[in-house]
């Protein structure tokens, strides 16, 4: 049971890896651009779908369909999660542009479901010794926690904790598993 | 020996930490025939002594008087060795020297040929249920007489115990030296293969370790299925300060392992990881986010007494208290990179020390010598290297093998024990503070971030 989740989690570490490096520059811009701007100061409320919201407490209601987010269990929504990481450099918490697309992403989803709360972890990789790495570490996902916050995302649903280079994602030596390594990772706490 | 393994077990039991059986602490040396004058054997004109150390004289006929007899011998022999202050005699080439069957009959003439100038004997007897009494004489081979005689009784459970007190009373005589075969490591390791409870992925656990100081009796202490990591030793060897995520977030903990207490001084008051001892055992230095960004905070090991060390907007982390308790060396990145400083303990005096590419885990040297060891990044790993206050000359003691890092000092200085990639996982390894002489400590799982303890 634990090896199969470790199984899914990888994969879909590794597609959201992928989708955050590979597919962004065509796929994201007309998804993730509109946000920021307009709507991160003025609408507090999420305007496109408020309904499934409300509907789920009723389990036989046909909105369930429509959004099967709501439906779904924490551990479900982790083991596939919509949200995505934000990738750093070595030894930076700098948010890149990249890393900011993906915040945007996910601030969409956390207005999209405004009762979800989240832990971003902050991870290093191997290269940075492991003491200095659990406050590099805190510094990414403060980093992300920050940006999330300025995007209208109330702080008491973002906490952060520091993995250091305690949890790599990808247990390769090279500059491919370090990348995917440097990350601010989402976790769902609760719905 | 003072010696209350049930009461040990117990208590350990009870905090829900690994119930083994615990040696005592060191049996108490009850010179048999108190030395008037204290007599030093010395080698050939600029040369160590020559030593050597048969297995000692089992006087009872049982099996198990018998191992430890021979246990005691190769365990005292090694201990001696580890210190490098004598010859040590390799122990195959006794195999002609007919062995002793009591002090009185002892062939001083063959051990004479074979060079020795220094041989220990000992002895093990039956001493009640579950008991041993040892003696160990150190004879001056040309004199033919004892400079060394000591007696030790206790609990049978663990032989390498009466060696390694022997060890230490031979050095103190012989060299007035502080031996560490008492001493003890901690180390965090993932060997159980344990995964993180409740975690959405897999995550391997760390939990804290202990073992004598040459690798023997390898222990766990934590049983927490979370990270237990960067465990530090008491100043009396008692208990063990370390960093752990059993809340789920870093926090420090302190485990009174004889005891088998737990402690959390920091009370989740933000996250809290990297504690050092003061060197008097009343302080704690740590790492905390608490005022929203990585700085250094001294507290009492109870949690009294707040003192924030640091305010840059930088990390500052990993601090190391000096041997007096006066200054801290510490990790910090305002210049760009993580490079060491030292500040005194009121905060105040801030100095940088290092200027490299990337350096982690100061060490404070005990006295006599004034010096800090730490990693410092050397290509695509890292490699102790020592810093000399009083020179500030930098001498680097690994190179090449694997990635070097987290190094902690011997009690009187002589060795540092650190964790190496070198043979593939991470393991623990012990070697000379002239990087001569490395041992390998620790084989099972990766093993990270030792502390050696006084």
């Amino acid at each position: 049971m634990r090896i199969r989740r470790l199984d899914s989690i990888v994969i879909s570490g590794a597609i959201a890896a992928s989708l955050a490096l590979g597919a962004c520059s065509a796929k994201k811009p007309p998804a993730a651009r509109p946000l920021p701007p307009p709507a991160a100061a003025t609408t507090p409320t999420p305007p496109p779908a408020p309904a499934p919201v409300q509907e789920s407490p009723i389990v036989t209601a046909p909105a369930v369909p429509e959004d099967p987010m709501a439906s779904r269990t924490v551990d479900d929504l982790n083991r596939d999660s919509p949200m995505r990481p934000a990738f750093f450099e070595y030894d930076s918490a700098e948010l890149s542009a990249d890393a900011r697309a993906a915040l945007d992403a996910n601030a969409a989803v956390l207005k999209k479901y405004p009762t979800w709360a989240v832990t971003i972890e902050g991870h290093c990789d191997e290269r940075g010794t492991a003491e200095y790495n659990l406050a590099l570490g805190e510094r990414r996902a403060v980093a992300a926690q920050a940006y999330l916050a300025s995007l209208g995302i109330a702080a008491d649903r973002l906490k952060t904790v520091s993995y250091g280079k305690e949890f790599p994602f990808d247990p390769g030596h090279d500059e491919a598993a370090y990348a995917k390594n440097r990350r601010a990772h989402f976790v769902i706490t609760g719905k | 020996m003072r010696h209350s393994r049930v009461t040990l077990a117990a208590g350990l039991a009870a905090a829900g930490l690994a119930a083994a059986a615990w040696p005592g602490r060191a049996p108490e040396a009850a010179p048999q025939q108190p030395t008037e004058v204290i007599l030093s054997i010395s080698g050939e004109a600029g040369a160590r002594p020559r030593y050597a150390v048969p297995d000692f004289i089992a006087r009872t006929a049982d099996a198990e008087t018998q191992a430890a007899a021979a246990l005691m011998g190769t365990v005292l022999w090694d201990d001696l060795a580890f210190e490098r202050e004598f010859y040590m005699i390799p122990r195959d080439t006794y195999r002609t020297i007919p062995a002793a069957r009591s002090f009185a009959d002892i062939p001083f003439d063959r051990w004479r040929e074979l060079g020795a100038d220094g041989l220990v004997v000992g002895t093990v007897e039956r001493a009640g249920a579950g008991g041993f009494r040892v003696e160990v004489r150190l004879f001056d081979v040309r004199a033919r007489r004892s400079v060394v005689a000591k007696e030790y009784s206790g609990s049978a459970a663990n032989p390498r115990l009466y060696a390694h007190t022997a060890a230490d009373d031979i050095h103190q005589q012989q060299r007035a030296l502080r031996g560490v075969a008492r001493t003890k490591l901690t180390f965090s390791s993932d060997r159980d293969g344990e995964r993180v409870a409740n975690a959405v992925s897999a995550r391997d656990v760390k939990e804290i370790y202990i073992a004598d100081y040459d690798g023997a009796n390898q222990r766990r202490v934590t049983v927490t299925r979370k990270l237990n990591i960067m465990p530090r030793w008491s100043p009396d060897a008692r208990s063990i300060a370390y960093t752990s995520y059993r809340r789920d977030f870093p926090d420090v903990y302190v485990s009174q392992i004889y005891q088998g207490a737990l402690e959390n001084p920091t009370g989740g008051r933000g996250q809290n990881w990297l504690p050092a001892w003061s060197p008097d055992g009343t302080r704690l230095c740590f790492t905390s986010t608490r005022d929203g960004n990585s700085e250094l905070y001294v507290m009492n090991r109870d949690g009294t007494g707040l003192l924030r060390l640091t305010t840059h907007p930088a990390i500052d982390t990993t601090p190391t208290w000096s041997p007096g308790g006066t200054q801290i060396a510490f990790v910090s990145d305002r210049s760009g990179s993580p490079q060491i400083y030292i500040v005194d303990a009121d905060g105040l005096n801030l100095r940088r020390l290092t200027s490299e590419s990337w350096c982690d885990r100061p060490t404070w040297s005990p006295a006599p010598f004034n010096e800090i060891a730490y990693a410092s990044k050397t290509g695509p790993g890292y490699d102790i290297v020592i810093y000399d206050l009083a020179t500030q000359e930098r001498r680097q003691l690994t190179s090449g093998r694997g990635s070097n890092e987290s190094p902690a000092y011997a009690p009187n200085g002589r060795h540092l024990a650190f964790m190496s990639t070198r043979t593939g996982r991470t393991q623990i390894f012990v070697m000379g503070r002239d990087g001569q002489d490395v041992r390998q400590i620790t084989t099972a799982g990766n093993n990270y971030t030792p502390d050696w303890s006084r």
